[in-house]
């Protein structure tokens, strides 16, 4: 039982990007490398954000506080990313070989959509990873949650909201680098602001002292609204539109093709 | 030159150390890890040359690639850039062939080496429970809760490992040196014999254990002849490379967990930043043991014992070439025989029904290794002295840049003679040492049971391992790899048991997403 309630929820969790990680990312190494590297830099946010917490003491049981910080670091890490992999495009340009004799620039460089879509992903698997894998090593022990009068749905809520944040990780960078290179900046704003209002809105997860049933479905339903808005606009940024849909359910050679 | 020729059979009996079995255990990584720590062979170094795709896709250079390639046959690694050579561009160009592929390359092992590890630290109690009795290394352990007294026996236990370390890489730099290769062989045998034997045995008995599934003898022991045999023979003989690869994975995770098992808890996290201040001196020093061998083995012209070094393709020297030229040999006779072949003493022997049977050596003379490197690298030496005796027409002395159908199919049939110039040869290698002491570090952190900690040092030494080889790229020098990693996963360790885990604890009890 225990085992089962460990698979499902991995899969639910860790099921699309597996899926995602595996058709975009695991054939180009260059990806790979940047994958590895943004999840790098959020770990340093985290650290940072972590770093805080702990040493404001007086604060320590107030989540809120370490949460709005933490929010704001990340996304102080998500553009330093965005400036270091914009300072190395030149240098990727020569590590990612390409075969053919023409000094054609790879395609991962000329579409800035790839790294930023890679780079999103990097940020959001490491962080679905960090906040569920505890629960997951939990999940498969002998015991179960429940029985003291916690919530039956814990496992399955927090299943869901990792793979809420995955994506939302991913889309969010999309939009961002997008917003950097046209330098739409309120966009930016837009993305701190949606990670901010989706991060708060967990905190009605936590059980108080006059509030003893967490309010899943407020979390969890604004929590999807917003990546579906944010997977909208990250589609249309990346230049996809109805026609795209198409195009894609129709067979023919290429297809996979992402440009 | 490289006359190693007095180096016969692999297969000698090798007696050269009489330990007990812990201590020779660990003799069977002190070759390995010191000498592998961190030799990440520039392609110059052992391996090879520009690779082939390079000087395609940059056609205009093709022809500053195909010199670079000569040169580099020439064993002249250290003046690397010519002085008819035109331009830093070219330089720069270079610099990053080292592509992403070959981070790839070693990325994938090193993670399947902690995966190995982690996973058996966390499902088999055995690795993690403290021992009975540890490494005779390591005489101070006593159970105290007093700070200070730790402190200091785990650094004492340090610096004795260290010194059994240096000691034992001397020795090793010393027959290296004297050219003791039957000795330094069958060292190697009898260490890799344990690991593939002894200590693959005691695991397969904690693992079925742990899962409570018995198993007859006999059914073990066949088991574990056909592993262990299977193995000697991939390591020190021939087999397909990804064999190898794997065997070298799996001694590589039966050490790092023999390190986690027999070492003192706080004894390991001294070694470990020990480790990193010796590998930045073995390797970067003048004198610097590792760097000695290494320039060693460069001036020989020969590679660097298989046993002790992960690479990332075909070992040059390594039998796998010798397999592929088997199948490639089989392809074309089932073909027809309508390539001409060059007439040479050797290749006419090759094309062979019965040495066809055997494995594919064109002189079968050659049945040990080394007297086929020996060979190979001569006639590599050879033709490289030639290509540099007339430079005018070096590009035209053998240079399939692009080779017709046939052209490459008999590259690949005389695959011994010119080795340099096969595609897949080129490729970084990261020595055993290495796999060792992530493994050690990744493993020690999943023994506490967060799994964020282990994420983290997972991911922080694939970044270490990627500055490593960017570090590579722009010095190609051999270099250490340990410390960047290490000191890396050291750093994210304390930092996520201290500071993060509490805060990822509270967050995820709580259901708080960030």
């Amino acid at each position: 039982m225990t085992l089962m309630e460990f698979f499902g929820c991995a899969f639910i969790s860790f099921g699309l990007p597996l899926a995602m990680f595996i058709f975009t990312i695991a054939q180009d190494p260059l990806r790979i490398i940047v994958l590895i590297a943004s999840g790098f830099f959020w770990l340093l946010s985290l650290l940072l954000s972590s770093i805080l917490w702990y040493a404001v003491v007086p604060l320590r049981n107030q989540l809120a506080f370490g949460l709005v910080f933490s929010v704001f670091f990340q996304e102080l890490f998500r553009f330093l990313f965005y400036k270091l992999l914009r300072r190395a495009d030149e240098g990727l340009k020569k590590v990612s070989q390409v075969s053919g004799d023409e000094n054609i620039t790879p395609k991962d460089i000329n579409n800035k959509h790839i790294m930023a879509y890679v780079s999103g992903f990097g940020y959001g698997v490491l962080s679905g990873a960090f906040s569920i894998v505890n629960v997951l090593a939990d999940m498969a022990g002998p015991g179960t949650i429940g029985i003291l009068g916690d919530s039956q749905y814990f496992f399955l809520t927090t299943a869901f909201l990792t793979l809420c944040f995955i994506m939302l990780h991913t889309f969010w960078g999309v939009i961002f680098f997008n917003a950097l290179d046209t330098k739409r900046y309120y966009l930016v704003a837009g993305v701190v602001l949606s990670h901010l209002l989706v991060s708060c809105l967990t905190l009605l997860n936590q059980r108080t002292a006059e509030r003893h049933e967490s309010l899943y479905l407020a979390s969890l339903i604004p929590a999807y609204v917003v990546m579906i808005i944010a997977a909208f606009w990250a589609f249309i940024t990346a230049g996809g539109s109805l026609q795209n849909i198409k195009i894609a359910f129709t067979c023919r050679k290429g297809r996979y093709e992402m440009d | 030159m490289s006359g190693n020729t007095e180096s016969s059979s692999s297969g000698g009996s090798g007696t050269p150390t009489e330990r007990t079995g812990l201590m020779s255990s660990s003799s069977s990584t002190r070759p390995a890890n010191p000498e592998a720590t961190g030799i990440f062979n520039n392609s110059s170094a052992v391996g090879n040359s520009a690779p082939l795709s390079e000087s395609r896709q940059l056609d205009n250079r093709a022809e500053n690639g195909r010199y670079r390639r000569q040169t580099d046959n020439t064993n002249e690694n250290s003046s690397r850039p010519s002085p008819q050579n035109s331009g830093g561009d070219d330089e720069e160009e270079e610099t990053f062939m080292y592509g992403a592929n070959n981070v790839i390359m070693l990325f994938v092992p090193v993670t399947l080496c902690m995966a190995v590890v982690v996973a058996t630290i966390s499902s088999v109690t055995f690795y993690s429970a403290k021992p009975d009795s540890y490494l005779i290394y390591t005489p101070f352990h006593d159970q105290t809760d007093n700070t200070g007294t730790k402190l200091w026996q785990s650094f004492a236990n340090a610096f004795i490992l260290l010194g059994v370390i240096c000691v034992l890489t001397i020795v090793l730099l010393l027959l290296y040196k004297f050219r003791c290769y039957k000795v330094i062989h069958g060292w190697l045998i009898v260490s890799s014999l344990m690991l593939l034997f002894l200590f693959s045995y005691i695991y397969l008995g904690e693992v079925l254990r742990a899962y409570n599934v018995p198993m007859d003898y006999v059914t073990v022991i066949i088991l574990m002849w056909n592993f262990g045999v299977v193995g000697m023979v991939c390591i020190h003989w021939k087999g397909p490379l990804i064999l190898q690869q794997a065997y070298l994975i799996m001694i590589s995770a039966l050490m790092a967990l023999i390190f986690i098992k027999y070492l003192p808890d706080w004894t390991t996290w001294v070694v470990l930043g020990v480790m990193v201040v010796w590998d930045l001196v073995a390797v970067l020093c003048p004198k610097g043991p590792l760097r000695v061998l290494v320039e060693t083995a460069q001036e020989r012209n020969e590679p660097i014992f298989p046993a002790l070094i992960y690479s990332s393709t075909m070992m040059w020297s390594s039998i796998g070439m010798a397999d592929e030229d088997h199948s490639k040999k089989n392809r074309k006779k089932s073909e027809s025989s309508n390539v001409t072949e060059e007439t040479g003493a050797s290749e006419s022997v090759g094309g062979n029904d019965e040495d066809d049977q055997e494995g594919g050596f064109p002189d079968h003379v050659a049945t040990s290794r080394s007297v086929m490197t020996s060979s190979t690298e001569s006639t590599r030496a050879r033709s490289a002295v030639h290509a540099l005796g007339n430079q005018n027409n070096f590009t035209t002395v053998s240079d399939p840049d692009r080779p017709t159908n046939a052209e490459q199919r008999q590259n690949q049939q005389n695959g011994s003679q010119n080795p340099a110039q096969d595609d897949e040869e080129r490729g970084v290698k990261l020595g055993l040492g290495d796999f060792i002491f992530y493994g050690v570090l990744v493993g020690k952190a999943s023994s506490n049971g967060d799994w964020n900690t282990t994420l983290a040092c997972f991911v922080a030494i694939l970044i270490g391992l990627c500055f490593t080889l960017l570090l590579l790229a722009i010095f190609k020098k051999a270099l250490p790899a340990l410390p960047i990693s290490i000191t890396f996963g050291l750093v994210f360790n304390f930092a996520t048991s201290a500071l993060v885990r509490p805060f990822m604890d509270s967050l995820a009890s709580e259901q708080v997403y960030i």
